[in-house]
């Protein structure tokens, strides 16, 4: 997948003053390796440049940084040990789970260090009486569910990525998926965690019980973007397996009538688990990839899913399609086996992927817009791409208005994907002004930081980064990510902060 | 400062009588903004001049935590009231923070919709909720309040007037502020206005009312209704204090005991719901009825005005335990009432009590909640208890949250020492 840049600043070489191919690591680089080697030993500690090349970026392939050295976590005492040092050498760090966060939350430091948690990939335990299994970070989301399934639970968040991305990730992303319509985000699902502090000092936030004396750091903890911690251990609560799951696929001949009928399903009480959305280009590139054999002609179509006690579900779904006929739906198909909903689901979830045989390259947007305004803003993205002479595919958490537009173009043509990512830009400029967000779940990292200053009020910003100033006053978690502009927390002399040094997140630009 | 000033910069400004008093401590002025910039410029002027300043709504539970050092300023959120916005469609509302959740839900009720938030105070505004993140039974299926905030806006002890989230459901842009916000009881940042995720009204509730008599069995029957694929959106516990002589519980267990009732919520269709809480019945026993004949405690604290109020809160296997352990530790059973579904359940100690008493039950219980990650606070308890008691037990992250203060309140001046470690 290749993605452009957002940050202007990041094209000018001249401002980062980093680090470039064959040039010699830093002497504080140097030193801080050979105390990591000790410290944790060296077969955990990369500095040789052809295997840092491996961690340059995550998802957001457009900006590329080479780390500094890239430590193997293996034991959560590897990541403390590794903190300290940073901490003590005042060297940056930034922790990272698969690597498939899409705003560039994981991309490295040139001059610090990389911390990969996919090592740390043990299921500490497993409480069904509790409903809570506790994971280490680098734990794939996908495999929580498939530890509580013997018990006829699941972990709810479903991240499209769920077969790869890490627990890590989706708390540091409060990472979202097609069934947070109805039961909610990573933050809503994770009940505790043992973080590693930017000092080095490891705190236990929240736990096993429902509720804690205190401030809930926790609740301010999911969503950080890695920047005021690193999680080593993460409990999380996990649900009993409805009785009854019901998928429906239905066609539409206008985006109009598939948005009337979401409005029509929530307007009628209903909370579905599900409800998606697809157009025309997205269904296209979907039946290429995976022959999920959606409707033919489909204008849009809608996955939408019921789940609960059969007694509701049953009559509820019933309502569903008496809604969408009355939208004029064309196609109705109602997944009669688990067979039948996986190829349903698999067209919507493998859909970015999906992309890249229809275009040479795409950039993924995410972007949330008060869901009753879904048909105007479907009509002005399509207006603003053809005005950049550009295609875009739309693909979306309908149910609560969550956007991923997939913006295609050829990245052979020079400054293509500098349009692409000015397209998506101002789709992003759309959705804050309809009163929306910039991010429904993928981050802002260093891809949306410039548009934080679009959605918030530089007070709102300020009080955000006292926040931070409390985790991490000297600035070394995750630098230059999350917040357009760096802060400093107070004065405290003798101690680098981030607003010394140029802007560490950014680096090459490919 | 003078009152003339306060009353400028607020827009209303009084002195404040012995009914004013925080937990005991007295107020000397109350000063009621209209607006979010009167808050600001009130909450300026008091940075200014080093005045202490406490947010209250309704006051419903103004004696909760720990009483404040000191009390300048109430700033009383009487006029920071009213819906905003409400996007029905979009499932969201805005409001005021000084607006009553009562009234909020009857508006929101004509269109079908509401907060799924039934706190024990029935008369709190909403900032009083999120200070003190209070929720009812309704927390079993949709959390506590901070799970329903989808955005904020509050104002420092500085006066930075200051927003985080948004107005739609799904935002990740930033640090979530209101999570700090909700339970933060006033330290942190005054609450001028809240936008919630609404879910629409449920057409039909319907209980299962079964008597129980010691929590060994609630646990059994609470462990039963998890296992079902029912989804009861809340089982509630009531387990008064015994009656002299026990009266003998009828073969079906549906009563009349001396002991406790379990009741669980069914939300949903008029038949689903109906049909639903009839399999229930038939895995755990007990009747099945109207919403009008709810039981009488449902929703309410098991503590009175003169108790000491406290919350455990445990993981659910753990509740008999920790039941069992409180009732050793007063050397009576305790009544306990709560969301036993999820393991956060009231209790209630006599405030007659002498402090060495209620502290010794308090360490005991926390000594067997410590190794099970659970928690005992005291919520509320008499004036001459509270400043004797340590009303939150053990808490980690404590350092932390000093540091969030300093940057939040460097002078301390937002209701000082009324929280965790003197925060
Ligand atoms: C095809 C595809 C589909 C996707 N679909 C979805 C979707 O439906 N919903 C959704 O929400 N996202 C989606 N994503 C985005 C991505 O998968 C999520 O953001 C995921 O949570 C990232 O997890 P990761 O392990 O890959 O994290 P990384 O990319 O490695 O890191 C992401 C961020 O988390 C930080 N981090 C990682 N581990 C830790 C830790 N232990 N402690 C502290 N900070 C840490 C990093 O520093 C970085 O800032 C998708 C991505 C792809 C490629």
């Amino acid at each position: 997948m290749t993605q452009p840049q957002v940050d202007d600043r990041t094209r000018d070489p001249g401002r980062t003053g980093i680090a470039d191919d064959g040039t010699a690591p830093s002497a504080r680089m140097v030193r801080l390796a050979e105390r990591l080697r000790e410290r944790i030993g060296a077969d955990k500690v990369l500095t040789d440049p052809a295997q840092l090349r491996t961690y340059e970026c995550d998802g957001l392939a457009a900006v590329r940084v080479r780390p500094g050295i890239v430590v193997l976590a293996s034991h959560r005492d590897d990541v403390v040990q590794t903190v300290r040092s940073c901490a003590e050498a005042g060297v940056p760090f930034v922790a990272r789970g698969s690597g498939t966060g899409l705003s560039g939350g994981a991309i490295p430091v040139a001059d610090g260090v990389l911390i990969v948690l996919s090592r740390l990939r043990q299921i500490v335990s497993v409480d069904p009486d509790n409903a809570r299994v506790v994971v280490e970070p680098g734990v794939i989301n996908l495999w929580v569910s498939r530890e509580a399934a013997p018990y006829d639970q699941a972990y709810a968040p479903d991240p499209s990525s769920q077969q790869v991305c890490s627990i890590g990730g989706n708390v540091a992303e409060n990472a979202g998926g097609a069934h947070c319509l109805k039961y909610g985000f990573t933050v809503n699902h994770v009940m505790g965690a043992e973080v590693v502090l930017p000092d080095g000092e490891v705190v236990r936030l929240g736990g096993t019980a429902s509720e804690h004396p205190g401030l809930d750091l926790l609740g301010a903890f999911i969503g950080s973007e890695g920047t005021l911690g690193v999680a080593t251990q993460v409990t999380v609560r996990t649900i009993r397996i409805p009785e009854t799951v019901q998928t429906m696929l239905v066609g539409f001949h206008s985006v109009r009538d598939a948005a009337g009928t979401v409005s029509d399903i929530i307007a009628s009480g209903i909370v579905p688990a599900a409800i998606e959305m697809m157009d025309a280009l997205a269904i296209e590139a979907a039946e290429a990839a995976v022959q999920c054999g959606y409707p033919q002609g489909a204008v849009a179509v809608l996955v939408i899913e019921l789940d609960g006690p059969a007694v509701e579900v049953d009559e509820q779904f019933r309502q569903v399609r008496e809604l969408a006929e009355a939208r004029h739906a064309f196609e109705t198909r109602i997944a009669r086996d688990a067979a039948e909903r996986a190829l349903m689901w698999k067209g919507r979830k493998s859909a970015f992927a999906a992309v890249g045989r229809i275009s040479p390259a795409y950039y993924v947007q995410d972007g949330v817009i008060p869901r009753t305004r879904l048909p105007e803003v479907l009509e002005e993205i399509g207006r603003l791409a053809d005005e950049a002479q550009m295609r875009v595919a739309n693909v979306f958490h309908a149910g609560d208005g969550n956007l991923h537009p997939l913006i295609l173009f050829d990245d052979a043509v020079p400054g293509a994907a500098h349009d692409a990512e000015r397209l998506g830009g101002a789709i992003l400029d759309l959705c804050v002004d309809l009163g929306g967000s910039i991010t429904g779940e993928h981050g802002v990292g260093v891809d949306k930081k410039s548009k934080m200053a679009r959605q918030f009020a530089g007070e709102d910003l300020d009080t955000m980064q006292l926040v931070r100033c409390a985790f991490d006053p000297d600035g070394l978690a995750n630098p230059g990510k999350l917040f357009p502009t760096p802060r400093l927390c107070g004065e405290r002399p003798g101690v680098r902060t981030a607003a010394d040094t140029p802007d560490p997140a950014l680096g090459e630009v490919f | 400062m003078s009152l003339d000033a306060l009353a400028e910069a607020a827009g209303m400004a009084r002195a404040a009588g012995p009914a004013d008093a925080v937990g005991g401590c007295p107020a000397r002025f109350v000063a009621t903004p209209g607006r979010a910039d009167q808050l600001s410029a009130l909450l300026r002027q008091c940075a200014t001049e080093g005045l202490t300043a406490v947010p209250r709504g309704d006051g419903t539970k103004i004696d909760w935590g720990q009483q404040p050092t000191t009390v300048d300023v109430i700033v009383d959120t009487a006029r920071l009231t009213g819906v905003r916005e409400h996007s029905s469609a979009d499932l969201v509302v805005t409001v005021g923070a000084g607006t009553p959740l009562r009234a909020l839900q009857a508006t929101l009720g004509q269109s079908g919709q509401r907060i799924a938030l039934d706190p024990g105070s029935t008369e709190a505004t909403v900032g009083g909720i999120l200070a003190t993140n209070e929720a009812g039974p309704l927390s079993h299926t949709y959390g506590a309040p901070r799970d329903l905030l989808v955005g904020v806006q509050f104002v420092r002890a500085d006066g930075t007037v200051s927003r985080s989230g948004g107005k739609v459901v799904k935002d990740v842009a930033g640090y979530d502020l209101g999570k700090l916000l909700c339970g933060s009881y006033g330290t942190l940042g005054v609450i001028t206005e809240a936008t919630f995720r609404l879910h629409p009204l449920p057409i039909s509730r319907v209980f299962l009312i079964r008597s129980v008599s010691t929590p060994a069995e609630v646990d059994e029957l609470v462990g039963e209704m998890l296992d079902s694929r029912l989804a009861p959106t809340a089982i509630e516990v009531d387990l008064p204090p015994p009656v002299e002589r026990p009266v003998p519980r009828q073969l079906d267990g549906t009563g009349p005991s001396g002991s406790g009732t379990l009741a669980v919520l069914f939300e949903g269709s008029a038949l689903g719901a109906q049909a639903r809480a009839d399999a229930a019945a038939e895995l755990i026993g007990g009747r099945v009825c109207p919403e009008e004949q709810a039981p009488t405690w449902w929703g309410r604290y098991p503590f009175g005005p003169d108790d000491v109020g406290l919350r455990l809160s445990v993981p659910v296997a753990d509740l008999p335990a920790v039941i069992y352990a409180l009732g050793d530790a007063a050397g009576a059973p305790v009544p306990v009432r709560g969301a036993a579904g999820i393991g956060v359940v009231y209790a209630a100690l006599p405030g007659d009590l002498p402090v060495v008493r209620v502290a010794g039950v308090l360490d005991a219980v926390r000594r067997v909640l410590l190794a099970r990650s659970g928690s005992c606070e005291v919520l509320t308890a008499p004036e001459q208890l509270r400043a004797e008691l340590d009303l939150w037990g053990p808490v980690p992250g404590l350092e932390l949250m000093h540091r969030i203060k300093e940057q939040f309140d460097p002078q301390r001046l937002l209701s000082p020492g009324r929280f965790v470690g003197g925060i």
